[in-house]
């Protein structure tokens, strides 16, 4: 066995991080939008049972790009967190602030810790009671954290798409406009002369935090709801 | 809340496996879980106690409803609390006994459930509801030895089976499932006679509405810790309806409708007895 080479400090932390963006860029995008009525999130998922967007809590959703088995464990742990948090004070006082800050010490401490970084990206967003009050927290994962304003594209070709999104995304769109602009962005081929591919809607996971639900916002739009949206 | 030095996730909310937020109390937090509390023994001071709970099908679902009284021993300690609850979507629980581990019992059973269903992605069905319930009463055994005994009265619509169903429950954790109609608390003995005589198959919604607040106001003229409805300051019962559309609370304008209608039939038929009787007649209402 040869001898272990001294390795720097910036070279062994940028070996994890480039380790970590290539695991997440494999995967598909998920877009995060708001709209007039909440925050929508959609990306493409075939299966109906393994998702990557989620509820968290009363009016506080999750989603995520990376390692399947990664990122449920985190929902998991904030799903746990938000409920505890909830139970022990009182509903209101749960915020996805709180929750943000509580991934990003997790995600953290594995990047620097742990021998293997999170192959994970997340997105914590909490609907308020006005469109100025959403909160959307995107969450790498070396654990650092950017509080986004209106939408976020992340995995995949993030950058991208996220200039595509860019482009035709407005405060206080409606619903069903944002869904549009949404299959158009996850729609974008990866190579720029390529036709766009064929998105159905059955091929879609989308999920809304719909500012008007009384207490839990979190809905899914699947099935008919959600192909009348999406229609001509 | 504890965290390590980190300030990371503390293990036990990494830790994949369970579904109940109740297994995860008691792994990670044990002295928030009203059962696991180390207790000192002898007498439980007056603490108040709450009293009658119904519940009634009909085609298509199943009404739940409680009177508006706490007493602690011979004092009215509340004459608004309430003790019918959404357990989530498709249920209600219902409450009698010591009404502080009760309405802590009940957060913390739609907390149950409402954790499993964001872990699963998919609800319990209504037998595993029940029997999440019956679990969380058996570990409050040692504090109903002490007289905090908590009875609670489960219903809800079975969306498999497509219909109401009730399960009322002892002390130990018993869970037994009722058909038709059935009543807990103090003044049940007098509600479950009331049921029995109004209670008819093909009931409507509203019809057992009525059916469940007259077996309340049946209670109430029997059992003293039993509140009836209060007219003078418009405290009526809670009554829960749950179909298939969901859980629903019956809003204040009907509930007021149905009382003014039971109480102004009973009135008529207390003068006509009188009249044909006299005086000392007309006391038992029907």
């Amino acid at each position: 066995m040869s001898m272990p080479f001294y390795v720097s400090p910036e070279q062994l932390m940028k070996d994890r991080a480039d380790y970590a963006r290539k695991g997440i860029a494999r995967g598909r995008s998920v877009v995060v939008a708001a709209y007039d009525g909440g925050i929508a999130f959609a990306t493409e998922n075939p299966s109906r049972a393994l998702h990557k967007i989620s509820e968290i809590y009363d009016r506080i959703a999750f989603a995520a790009v990376g390692k399947y088995n990664e990122f449920e464990n985190l929902r998991v742990a904030g799903v746990r967190y938000a409920d505890l948090r909830g139970y022990s004070y009182d509903r209101s006082d749960v915020s996805a602030r709180g929750l943000a800050n509580a991934y990003a010490q997790t995600l953290g401490t594995v990047f620097t810790t742990e021998s293997k970084p999170l192959e994970v990206e997340l997105v914590v967003a909490e609907v308020g009671a006005r469109a100025v009050d959403d909160q959307i927290y995107r969450l790498s994962y070396d654990g650092s954290v950017a509080d986004e304003h209106g939408y976020v594209v992340m995995g995949g070709q993030a950058e991208q798409l996220g200039d595509v999104l860019a482009d035709g995304w407005q405060p206080d769109m409606p619903l069903t406009d944002v869904l549009h602009l949404v299959r158009r962005v996850l729609a974008t081929p990866g190579d720029e002369s390529a036709a766009p591919r064929d998105l159905a809607a059955s091929s879609l996971e989308v999920a809304v935090l719909d500012r008007s639900r009384p207490r839990r916002a979190f809905r899914r739009i699947t099935g008919l709801p959600l192909d009348e949206l999406l229609g001509p | 809340m504890e965290h390590e030095a980190t300030g990371r996730l503390p293990r036990a909310f990494t830790t994949p496996g369970s579904s109940s937020f109740v297994e995860f109390l008691a792994s990670h937090a044990p002295d928030l879980l009203p059962g696991a509390r180390h207790t000192p023994g002898g007498e439980v001071p007056l603490t108040p106690h709450g009293t009658t709970i119904v519940a009634v099908t009909f085609d298509g679902g199943v009404v739940m409803a409680g009177d508006r009284r706490a007493t602690a021993g011979s004092v009215i300690a509340n004459r608004e609390i309430e003790k019918v609850f959404p357990a989530d979507d498709h249920s209600a629980v219902g409450i009698a006994g010591a009404a502080g581990i009760a309405l802590e019992l009940v957060r913390l059973f739609q907390l149950e459930l409402e954790h499993y269903e964001k872990i699963e992605g998919a609800a319990l069905s209504l037998d595993g509801k029940a029997n999440r319930l019956s679990t969380m009463i058996r570990g409050n055994l040692g504090l109903a030895m002490q007289g905090l005994a908590v009875v609670p009265l489960f219903a809800g619509f079975d969306v498999d089976e497509g219909l109401g169903r009730i399960f009322s429950y002892d002390v130990t954790g018993g869970r037994y499932e009722e058909h038709e109609h059935h009543s807990v608390g103090s003044g049940s003995l007098f509600a479950r006679g009331s049921l029995k005589k109004l209670w008819r198959p093909g009931l409507d919604p509203s019809g057992a509405v009525r059916v469940a607040v007259e077996a309340l106001v049946d209670a109430a003229d029997d059992d003293s810790a039993t509140g009836g409805p209060d007219r003078v300051r418009k405290i009526w019962p809670v009554v829960a309806r749950v179909t298939a559309d969901g859980f629903e609370r019956v809003q204040a304008d009907e509930l007021e409708a149905t009382v003014e209608a039971i109480l102004a039939e009973r009135t008529r038929d207390v003068r006509a007895a009188r009249r044909v009787h006299g005086r000392q007649h007309g006391g038992d209402l029907r």
